[in-house]
């Protein structure tokens, strides 16, 4: 992989300073970074299409080592969070959600409280949220320990034993953290409205709870429960696969372990937005 | 013996052996070497000689540069999925353990066979606690592995390659660091496996390690060889060995013996 890569860099250099009139640095630059995108992409699609084939051909092997450590990884990845969950559900209801509903309220217009919220929460907020923070707590523990155990040589014993490394480390944390983005979204979707509203009960806002919810449900259709599972599965498959690319894909070093995890929180955060802007897509087109 | 027992269950024809991190990097050419049922071999060679590379193509876990690699007269190129069964004939025990340090020492013994025979953990604690037994680890079953001394590690480390009761035990300098004490119960037990221990029902085990000292094999290696300028060379015996003119054998020899109390 590493000697391919050089190789593309070296041969993109050369062409690009034969046909561009720009300084040479620009187009290493631009040159290097693109090619790196792209390399990293396909080695990113590669993972997961290899993951997703281990997953399915190997559901039914070794049952009893991989569905305990699928449990403790959706422990992990979801019930341990729940928690600080509750805590940012809590905020985020006061600080936006509550401001919000008092707002409308001084404008008159609590007509259109139940499709921003559902606009705000429910599509956008409550699952970019649960997945920041999934990748934030459990994706940087994910690269650590794998680049950790791959540098010292876990990876070449699991081998050694005749065990997938694919199918023993990475299949139980991307289940766990695909279900715990799902499960900690929708207890954060529900955690921040309710403490919405009771930030604007709080400031007196004339809108009963009957009417709160009642306005709620009405603003949600099927589509958007369809949505927001596929949307928070898809975060949780993904920001599995780029933390663990990172961590297992390639042989590291001790040292390289710290800043590969950067790296992957990083491309983490972008493969996250991608996702959502393609479910904006969806919701436009539907 | 009958012709099948005969054959060799290690065979390297030309086989050029490439960097475990960089598959390009050539640090063995033209290997012939041939390990008969029950061999015990020491193969000698000084730090980056390529031993470690050298014991991981054996072990299958990588293909050769060149040339063809058979276990059990099977190519290693097409060792997969369907081949599982006569790659886990291998056991392979790394320098330092590389124990999973997230598991006890019970449950890193415990998961070849578990995962391999889809066990609980309690169905898999009878053969585990065998073997911990046979190898003094069962005081120390319960600790994770950081917890315990390199001696034990490395003890720990070849009960877990022991647990699927291997035909070919591979390991990578094994008494690299090891006490005095520990470097003794090595030696006879490695003699005991290779010549048959009631363990796995008196059957021999084929053993190769790999070292950068000779002196403590004089009496437990049968065979032996040397990695020296990317080259092998078989070596024979331990008279051979010490009648060899080769300055660098001279000089593995003279290392002196490391001894921690």
């Amino acid at each position: 992989m590493r000697e391919n890569l050089a190789k593309v860099l070296t041969l993109t250099n050369t062409q690009i300073f034969r046909r561009a009139p720009l300084p040479k640095s620009y187009t290493d630059f631009l040159g290097r970074k693109l090619f790196l995108f792209l390399l990293t992409l396909q080695g990113l699609a590669a993972f997961a299409l290899i993951t997703l084939g281990v997953l399915l051909r190997k559901f039914q092997t070794a049952r009893n080592v991989i569905r305990p450590r699928i449990r403790q990884e959706i422990a992990r990845a979801g019930v341990a969070l729940l928690p600080m969950f509750l805590f940012v559900a809590l905020a985020l209801g006061f600080l936006v959600i509550g401001q919000t509903v008092s707002a409308l309220a001084r404008v008159g217009a609590t007509g259109y409280l139940g499709s921003t919220m559902v606009i705000a929460v429910v599509r956008e907020l409550g699952p970019l949220l649960a997945a920041m923070l999934v990748l934030a707590r459990v994706g940087t523990a994910h690269v650590i320990e794998l680049g950790t155990a791959r540098a010292l040589g876990e990876v070449e014993a699991l081998e050694a034993l005749g065990i997938d490394p694919v199918h023993y480390l990475i299949v139980p944390r991307v289940i766990g953290m695909a279900v715990g983005v799902f499960a900690l979204t929708v207890y954060l979707i529900i955690g921040a409205l309710a403490s919405g509203y009771l930030f604007a009960f709080l400031q007196d806002v004339p809108l009963t709870p009957g009417d709160y919810f009642k306005q709620i449900t009405e603003a949600l259709n099927w589509l958007d429960f369809v949505l927001l599972a596929l949307k928070t599965v898809a975060f949780g498959f993904f920001i599995a696969i780029v933390t663990c690319y990172h961590g297992l894909a390639q042989p590291l070093r001790l040292e390289d372990v710290s800043r590969v995890a950067v790296r992957a929180v990083t491309q983490g955060v972008i493969v996250c937005v991608l996702i959502d802007a393609l479910f904006i897509l969806l919701y436009l087109v539907t | 013996m009958s012709e099948t027992e005969n054959a060799a269950v290690i065979e390297m024809r030309d086989v050029s052996v490439g960097a475990m991190r960089d598959i390009s990097f050539v640090v063995l050419e033209d290997v012939n070497w041939s390990v008969a049922p029950g061999e015990f071999w020491t193969v000698a060679g000084q730090q980056y000689s390529g031993k470690s590379d050298f014991l991981m193509l054996t072990a299958g876990l990588m293909a050769p540069v060149k040339g063809e690699c058979k276990l059990f007269g099977t190519d290693t190129r097409t060792f997969g999925e369907a081949k599982l069964a006569e790659r886990l004939y291998v056991g392979l025990v790394f320098t330092g353990g590389q124990l999973f340090n997230q598991l006890t020492i019970r449950e890193n013994v415990a998961l070849p066979l578990q995962y391999h025979h889809d066990l609980t953990p309690a169905a898999a604690a009878p053969a585990a606690a065998t073997l911990l037994e046979l190898l003094e680890l069962t005081p120390l079953a319960d600790l994770t592995p950081t917890n315990v001394s390199d001696n034990w590690r490395q003890r720990a480390a070849l009960a877990r390659a022991l647990i699927l009761k291997p035909k070919i035990l591979l390991l990578d300098d094994p008494l690299a660091g090891l006490g005095a004490r520990h470097l003794h119960w090595w030696l006879r037990l490695l003699d005991q496996l290779s010549r048959g221990h009631d363990w796995c029902g008196g059957q021999p085990m084929t053993v190769v390690v790999t070292t950068d000292d000779l002196r403590p094999w004089r009496n437990a290696g049968r065979k032996f060889a040397l990695l020296r300028d990317k080259k092998f060379f078989p070596l024979g015996g331990w008279n051979d060995v010490e009648s060899a003119n080769d300055p660098m054998v001279k000089e593995l020899l003279a290392v002196p013996l490391e001894i921690i109390s």
